[in-house]
């Protein structure tokens, strides 16, 4: 309770107490933040093996599969992005102590980027080397998921607020996500196989990046509103 | 202001037990009077012989599923904007009409995919975007159902429906390029068969056919509701008098 | 007669199509009727207890 105490009485921006303290949790807890990476890469994994080696094949299903692990993976670790605080009371004292939450909820979705979409992100072009990914094809999956990645983070932010203490609470916030991250998906593994096929991806990125600002501007507003109406 | 007295839950249920008799009738004759014109005056097609009859509930059944999702994230937002009951409530009574229609109008497309196109599911945009409206109306039945306290699922549930209704069109657009870039997939369930002015007659009959069936399913659901809801109110306490007096 | 249910072969698919419809329009006003009786049944119930407690 001593956190929560300090954030309420702390006169640095919401948003730089938010980073450093979700950021400093994440690091004591290093293990819990590798998790969605190890997953990442056993999901992955499996795919050749439900498949068959056949290399053209993997090539071809490579970046939809990278693309969907690493939807799931994301989704992993986000119920922690408000667990933690909710659990222990801090969350209901940052609602009534009248903080921005459109400020925490975009502190946090960065803090979950930089946890897991970031790790997640260096580690996709190893995976697509398993698959035999060309290099330019490699660019082009790295590139959409670092676009894609903070998207996922602040989706994500949306459902765990909403899904705040329920005890379906993980499988819900999975099932009213996914749905949400499709166009993401579309667009992400579609500038991989589009620079597979010699086409520009360009359309691909610009739209990806529309999704980001998008999500960015609009993401963090829908958290603080389903925190107020979690713990109102 | 008069709007609102009928915001009412007592006065809601009242009105709405009248019209149920007659939403019920015109749901009835409305559907007859389509299936009549769709079967038995309307000519056989000439490429998809008389498989494509299916379209008389897939299009109206897949434009219900779109028209009741989005009137159920408007009475949730107004619900949640105005703190008016009876609108969470309505908005709670569509879901699972609204879901029923999208599945209907998957089913019937695959039973009419299969014969015309050789595949019982084909990949392309309007079947994929039903498929993920389904998966939408789900999510909102699911998560209204695992909160217990009814404000904080109403306003829950009025904002997820509102991000749905958001996403949709975006959802939609994205699906459709998906679908042109993968071009192995030239079956599109747009090419459907020229339609004759008489087929078009009874698939918009057969539309107004489901609007009064989805005003009646949902009317009933939705006094179900407003019992469950406000048992502690006296008009609900004459009521049950009165209902006892009756047996 | 034979033909309306064979439909020149499409028999299966047309009427897989309108019976599952139209069991479904049978099903779910049928459950909401029922949901809505449960519930006039349940508010009875607490009504009676109310007016015990009265007395």
């Amino acid at each position: 309770m001593g956190s929560g105490g300090d954030i309420v009485k702390a006169r640095s921006s919401v948003w730089r107490v938010i980073l450093g303290r979700d950021l400093r949790m994440a690091g004591r807890r290093r293990i819990d933040a590798l998790l969605p990476v190890v997953f990442f890469v056993v999901a992955v994994t499996l795919f050749p093996l439900g498949v068959g080696p056949e290399p053209q094949m993997l090539r071809q299903m490579a970046p939809g599969v990278v693309w969907v692990c690493a939807l799931m993976a994301s989704m992993m670790s986000v119920t922690a992005m408000y667990s933690v605080d909710h659990a222990d009371g801090t969350l209901e004292q940052m609602v009534i102590s009248g903080q921005s939450l459109v400020a925490i909820a975009a502190a946090k979705a960065l803090v979950h980027w930089l946890t897991t979409g970031l790790p997640l992100l260096v580690m996709s072009p190893v995976l697509g080397v398993l698959f035999d990914v060309r290099a330019e094809a490699l660019a082009a999956l790295c590139l959409g998921l670092l676009l894609g990645t903070p998207i996922l983070s602040l989706l994500g932010g949306v459902g765990s607020a909403l899904t705040l203490g329920l005890r379906s609470g993980g499988v819900l916030l999975i099932l009213l996500v996914l749905p949400l991250t499709i166009p993401a998906l579309i667009f992400g593994a579609g500038a991989v196989s589009a620079v597979d096929a010699g086409i520009s991806p360009a359309g691909h990125y610009s739209l990806l990046g529309a999704l980001l600002i998008l999500s960015a501007l609009g993401a963090p507003l829908a958290t603080a509103a389903a925190l107020r109406i979690a713990l109102h | 202001m008069r709007l609102f007295t009928f915001a009412a839950p007592s006065r809601f249920y009242g009105l709405s037990g009248a019209l149920l008799p007659w939403l019920w009738a015109s749901a009835l004759l409305l559907a007859s009077a389509g299936l009549y014109v769709g079967f038995v005056l309307a000519p056989t097609d000439a490429t998809q012989g008389e498989a494509y009859r299916i379209i008389y509930i897939h299009v109206p059944a897949a434009w219900m599923s779109m028209v009741l999702y989005l009137a159920m994230a408007g009475w949730a937002a107004v619900g949640w904007a105005w703190n008016v009951r009876l609108a969470s409530m309505l908005a709670r009574a569509i879901a699972p009409t609204g879901a029923l229609f999208a599945f209907i109008a998957l089913w019937t497309g695959a039973l009419w995919g299969k014969p015309t196109w050789g595949t019982w599911w084909v990949w392309d945009a309007r079947l994929t975007s039903q498929l993920i409206l389904l998966f939408l109306y789900l999510g909102f039945m699911a998560l209204v159902e695992a909160i217990d306290d009814p404000k904080r699922s109403d306003q829950a549930g009025a904002l997820l429906a509102v991000i749905g209704a958001i996403n949709v069109p975006i959802i939609y657009f994205s699906v459709r390029w998906w679908n042109t870039l993968h071009q192995g997939a030239s079956v599109s369930m747009t090419a459907a068969p020229k339609m004759a002015s008489i087929m078009l007659t009874a698939m918009m009959v057969m539309t107004f056919a489901f609007w009064a069936y989805a005003f009646a399913v949902v009317f009933t659901r939705t006094r179900a509701i407003i019992l469950e809801r406000e048992q502690d109110a006296d008009w609900v306490r004459t009521l049950v008098r009165e209902e006892a007096v009756d047996a | 007669m034979r033909e309306l249910i064979e439909l020149g072969g499409y028999g299966t698919y047309v009427w897989g199509s309108y019976l599952v419809t139209a069991l479904i329009m049978a099903v779910e006003p049928l459950m909401a009727r029922h949901r809505q009786k449960l519930a006039l049944q349940q508010a009875a119930m607490v009504a009676d207890e109310e007016s015990e407690q009265g007395n």
